[in-house]
């Protein structure tokens, strides 16, 4: 766990959503630093895409408060949050296909010369920018409609990580991909973190969480029920806290996460 | 970089000089234009031989007056089915738009210049219209112009009044397509050779000055084989076409204004923002949307511009026939415009083709019709044959997309 005397970029305090009757988020506390990692897992309807999204901007909270960078912010659409320096790359990575590598970095914006768009000058970023992420793709002026699906998920990532990102929030990012592909994803993701940034990974795949992050926060119901430092924790352990099961029963949410936080916490 | 697995499979067009690289491309099927262009010459060759007046200077000299009109129309159908939709109006559009012209001009005595202009900004007006009611009520494109079609058609009647013709005599409309360079203007020809070679120079320039920058940036350039082999093709291109005018009456003014529209919209959508977004919308609407590029913006935008180059395709028309009647607009220009579009590469799920195959259509379709008409062929037997071609060039686009598919790319 990082030092307790370091400001987490980013924290959570008792987030809670609702959507009409159900009852999304309770009470949820996370956070994340800089140059860190952070796994966010929970089962089918356990509120991970819920809280990212209230992070991104798209659901804003009901109750709890959104610390950045040490201050109390208000994320109320997903322009506050990329103003922040967050960005968030979904599974669909909303790339266009039938453009190339350079334009779907820059896509919405482009640089320009005076009137005609400054190619050489995007080209010239674009290629930096993927070297330092050591993103390997055959040719920036390849359409993403001819990269493999590592790639195309590297291109999505760069693109939120390249204009003075501080935290980027992945979403299943290997759920697509096979054992290659993955591999060049996680070496990127271990790239975002040498590079300083702060990294929430969503996944349902607890091999790649354990290769790549530093701590892992489960959410179970809607609630908190756990944080684990990937050291000294087996993957057994992290799926018990995901389904409850470890503990017998499963309709006890609250307890469950009391429980856990004193355990992980050793 | 070394924990990095580089695929060998991906490692295309990263380097090899230039056949290596059109090797490549013709094993992923990625031709470009090319199919389409040996088609064309195998139409040509087909024509040839059935009668050796076909390649003549006269004759190809009216082939390109007559596909100026339909080619620039085409240009706008390009630019809609780039954003993956489509505008059944603009044969509708391009009738009105002439209509509304030659009904200022003739009957209420507006100068021609500013009666052209008018009919321009009447299709602006359609256009964005259309485009509102696009976005606005989410409705498709292809109900709302085909409700367009229709309502337009009637427009086009209405204003046409009773007599149902209107004759243009006034000299700038009847100028604007009636025109060839050699014979209707002093020094023409001379003109013609000068606004070419300029042409190709700065064409020339451009290609050489973009090579430059990319050297001294440090990126990939092209060859200087590549390079010359451009120039050459462009050059080859435009001395040819005033060769073979100017051996017969001259540039057609029509063609003029075709190869404008043609350059200028190229490098709208090849070299501006506004450009890059029409691929981007019509390539992956949701991913231009979260980019912040203003969809709709773009949407109405460019059925707007479509529109107003269905209403420059109406007034050429008109202004090579001499009239508007009451048929102006309809028939079969609507479907050979969208056939141009398709015939030349640009696919119907947007986002794919460049208005160049306005060009490559245009003369396509234009030269079945020319032929046929050369060969004193039924109606019939022209349609069937545009249709075939057109079912064939649609074919190439989708086995070369389906091998493009299978083999991951």
């Amino acid at each position: 766990m990082p030092e307790s005397d370091r400001t987490p970029i980013l924290e959570l305090r008792g987030i809670s959503k609702r959507f009409g009757a159900v009852q999304a988020l309770f009470n949820v506390d996370f956070d994340v630093y800089t140059s860190e990692v952070v796994g966010l897992v929970g089962d089918n309807g356990a509120g991970k895409s819920t809280l990212i999204k209230c992070v991104a901007g798209i659901h804003p909270i009901d109750e709890g408060e959104i610390w950045f960078e040490g201050r109390k912010v208000n994320i109320q659409n997903p322009k506050d949050a990329t103003d922040l320096g967050i960005q968030t790359v979904y599974q669909d990575l909303a790339l266009c296909d039938n453009l190339d590598v350079v334009s779907n970095l820059y896509l919405g914006r482009e640089q320009t010369t005076r009137l005609p768009l400054d190619e050489v000058g995007m080209e010239k970023r674009s290629l930096e920018v993927l070297r330092d992420l050591s993103v390997s793709i055959p040719s920036v002026r390849t359409i993403i409609a001819s990269l493999s699906g590592g790639q195309r998920q590297s291109v999505a990532i760069s693109r939120a990580v390249m204009w003075n990102s501080k935290l980027v929030i992945l979403d299943e990012p290997t759920a697509a991909l096979g054992v290659l592909q993955s591999h060049q994803v996680l070496e990127l993701i271990k790239n975002l973190r040498q590079q300083g940034l702060a990294v929430i990974v969503i996944s349902h795949n607890l091999a790649d969480i354990f290769e790549v992050v530093d701590r892992i926060s489960v959410l179970r119901l809607g609630r908190n029920n756990g944080v684990f430092n990937v050291h000294g924790t087996s993957q057994e352990q992290v799926v018990g806290a995901i389904t409850g099961a470890e503990f017998g029963t499963n309709n006890h949410g609250i307890s469950q996460s009391q429980e856990h936080k004193e355990g992980s916490s050793k | 970089m070394s924990t990095m697995i580089n695929d060998p499979r991906l490692e295309s067009e990263r380097s090899g000089n230039f056949f290596q690289r059109w090797r490549q491309r013709f094993s992923q099927s990625d031709l470009g234009p090319l199919p389409i262009v040996f088609g064309l010459i195998v139409i040509w060759l087909i024509f040839q031989r059935a009668n050796d007046k076909f390649l003549s200077p006269l004759n190809l000299t009216n082939l390109m007056a007559q596909i100026a009109a339909l080619g620039t129309i085409a240009v706008g159908a390009v630019l809609v089915l780039l954003l993956g939709e489509v505008d059944l109006s603009m044969g509708a559009v391009s009738g009105l738009c002439a209509a509304v012209m030659a009904v200022l001009n003739v009957e209420h005595g507006v100068p021609g210049p500013i009666a052209v202009l008018m009919g321009l900004l009447a299709g602006l007006i359609v256009g964005l219209f259309q485009g509102f009611w696009v976005t606005r009520f989410k409705i498709p494109s292809f109900i709302v112009t085909l409700a367009g079609l229709i309502g337009w058609n009637g427009a086009l009647l209405y204003v046409l009044g009773d007599t149902g013709t209107v004759n243009l005599r006034d000299n700038f409309i009847v100028g604007l397509a009636s025109t060839f360079l050699k014979r209707d203007i002093h020094n023409g020809e001379l003109y013609s050779w000068i606004v070419g070679i300029l042409f190709v120079i700065m064409f020339a320039a451009s290609f050489i000055w973009d090579r430059q920058r990319r050297k001294n940036a440090g990126l990939q350039f092209r060859s200087i084989g590549g390079l010359i082999l451009q120039i050459a093709v462009v050059a080859v291109l435009v001395v040819g076409m005033l060769l073979i005018t100017n051996a017969d009456r001259g540039l057609p003014s029509a063609m003029v204004f075709f190869i404008a529209v043609l350059v200028l919209f190229d490098f709208i959508t090849q070299r501006t923002v506004f450009g890059r977004h029409i691929y981007a919308v019509g390539g992956n609407a949701e991913a231009a949307r979260r980019a912040s590029i203003n969809v709709t913006f773009v949407r109405v935008a460019v059925f707007g511009l479509a529109s107003t180059l269905a209403a420059f395709g109406g007034i050429l028309a008109a202004s090579r026939l001499l009239a508007v009647n009451q048929s102006a607009g309809g028939s079969d220009l609507l479907l050979n415009v969208i056939a141009s579009a398709v015939i030349g590469g640009t696919s119907l799920f947007g986002g794919r083709g460049t208005v160049w195959s306005a060009l490559l259509g245009a003369l396509v379709i234009g030269s079945i019709s020319n032929g046929m008409d050369l060969l004193a062929m039924p109606s019939p037997i022209k349609f069937m044959i545009t249709g075939g071609v057109l079912l064939a060039a649609v074919t190439i686009e989708a086995i070369s997309r389906q091998h493009r598919e299978t083999s991951g790319r």
